[in-house]
């Protein structure tokens, strides 16, 4: 059962929030409205993208961002056009006409640019493919989402889901198991992050440092989509209400109780 | 006679009405009437507009009432007004439609801000082949680990159970933690 949906109502902030969740390996197919976007990825970290006909290939790259010239682009047209990017960055390597971290930087920053075209994109079926990887003959990277989900959420502009995802500013936020570094954060973000922690309910948090109801939606809604916290009910707010719940007081009744519809619904 | 109750939640056309009749020894009770957009139209041709309600009798001496809110959100003021009193609630999620998983979050969110009851996530029209994987729906609703997710299939009365038994066994959990 492939995960599939439309942009629409599951915008690509939130997949790529998936995908790093759930360390995901294959490639994210979008169909937009005049072009098709691949984005794949291995373990939940981004590899390759590529929409519609861009080659995106290895030289015309580092020619745009003038780490060879003219000729020598000319040249490996003429003469390496057979070659994969793998071999001809090896080449290039081996020339000295580039580094290895020249290739990375560059192709990270091409791939990166190329998921930030999608967040243009409002309308679009996706699916992500398991069995899709990425093409062999071009190099993949191996850059985490976590930065590129923040600036995502950035982009969220409608109030009204912002309020959805963000329902309760009297609920409290906890860190998730995921480390907190390598990071971009604003200082607003950082000002949120300082006071993550149970006891604080973001409401207090947002009065603390501050920051309007929206503000702080926003702020949480990119700490929620990037993975790094989670909500949680606030600490002094952990008061049971069984004696609410159950009829009676007495715990061992209220076993009994409880073991009564057990059985009940298992020999339903 | 005691009684307990659990109530059911979850967006429009999840499957709470149909998980509570899978399961209830009375015909559920519910107030439909036609709704009038064309979208949903296309969905359901009724839609609740009261809550749900169904019973399971244990015994003489004990009864589960099983409530079933209305799944749009102009009647939340009701979700507050049900939530007293349960034992604990279950949130039913439609896994082949993707564009309610905020809607199911929010909701998920508000029971949880209204009670610190024990609570399970039920996956419904798991047996639907454009239907989501259940970690792909828990990272969707962004789930911790120690939340339960449950596959369910609401026409079919023993994944019904499961999700109800999976409850009981929260609850139970949480009465001998003693907190």
């Amino acid at each position: 059962m492939a995960l599939r949906g439309n942009l629409r109502d599951f915008t690509i902030t939130q997949l790529l929030n998936l995908i790093n969740l759930a360390s995901k390996t294959g490639t994210l197919v979008v169909d937009g409205a005049s072009e098709q976007a691949y984005i794949s990825f291995r373990e939940g970290k981004l590899a390759y993208a590529r929409i519609g006909k861009e080659d995106g290939n290895l030289a015309s790259l580092l020619y745009k961002a003038n780490k060879i010239t003219t000729n020598q682009y000319r040249a490996i047209a003429d003469r390496a056009g057979q070659m994969t990017d793998k071999e001809l960055g090896l080449l290039l390597i081996n020339a000295g006409y580039v580094t290895q971290e020249d290739i990375l930087l560059n192709l990270q920053g091409y791939f990166t640019d190329m998921v930030r075209k999608l967040f243009t994109w409002v309308e679009g079926i996706f699916r992500f493919e398991n069995e899709m990887l990425p093409p062999d003959d071009r190099i993949n990277i191996k850059l985490d989402l976590e930065n590129i989900i923040i600036e995502g959420s950035h982009r969220f502009r409608d109030l009204e889901k912002l309020q959805d995802e963000v329902p309760n500013l009297d609920m409290a936020l906890k860190f998730t198991e995921r480390p907190l570094t390598n990071v971009n954060l604003s200082l607003d973000e950082w000002k949120v992050v300082k006071f993550v922690d149970p006891k604080n309910t973001m409401r207090q948090i947002a009065e603390t440092n501050m920051l309007t109801e929206t503000e702080i939606r926003r702020i949480v809604y990119g700490l929620l989509q990037a993975g790094l916290v989670e909500l949680a009910r606030p600490a002094d707010r952990l008061v049971r209400q069984y004696q609410k719940m159950f009829p009676t007081q007495d715990k061992v009744e209220q076993k009994s109780l409880l073991n009564k519809l057990i059985g009940r619904i298992r020999t339903m | 006679m005691q009684t307990v109750k659990m109530v059911v939640t979850g967006s429009f056309n999840a499957g709470k009405t149909q998980f509570i009749r899978s399961v209830s020894e009375i015909e559920v009770v519910a107030t439909e009437r036609r709704i009038s957009s064309e979208d949903r139209r296309s969905i359901k041709s009724l839609t609740t507009v009261a809550m749900d309600f169904g019973r399971i009798t244990v015994d003489e001496d004990l009864v589960l009432y099983l409530f079933g809110t209305p799944g749009q959100k102009r009647f939340n003021f009701m979700w507050e007004i049900l939530s007293e009193g349960m034992l604990g609630f279950i949130v039913m999620v439609d896994s082949t439609r993707p564009e309610t998983f905020r809607e199911a979050r929010s909701i998920l969110e508000t029971f949880r801000a209204y009670a610190p009851t024990p609570f399970v996530v039920a996956a419904n029209k798991q047996d639907k082949e454009d239907s989501w994987e259940l970690d792909d729906v828990r990272h969707a609703l962004h789930l911790d680990k120690g939340i339960k997710l449950l596959p369910c299939v609401a026409t079919n009365r023993d994944t019904v159970k499961t999700v109800l038994l999976e409850l009981l066994y929260n609850i139970v959990k949480e009465v001998d933690s003693g907190k």
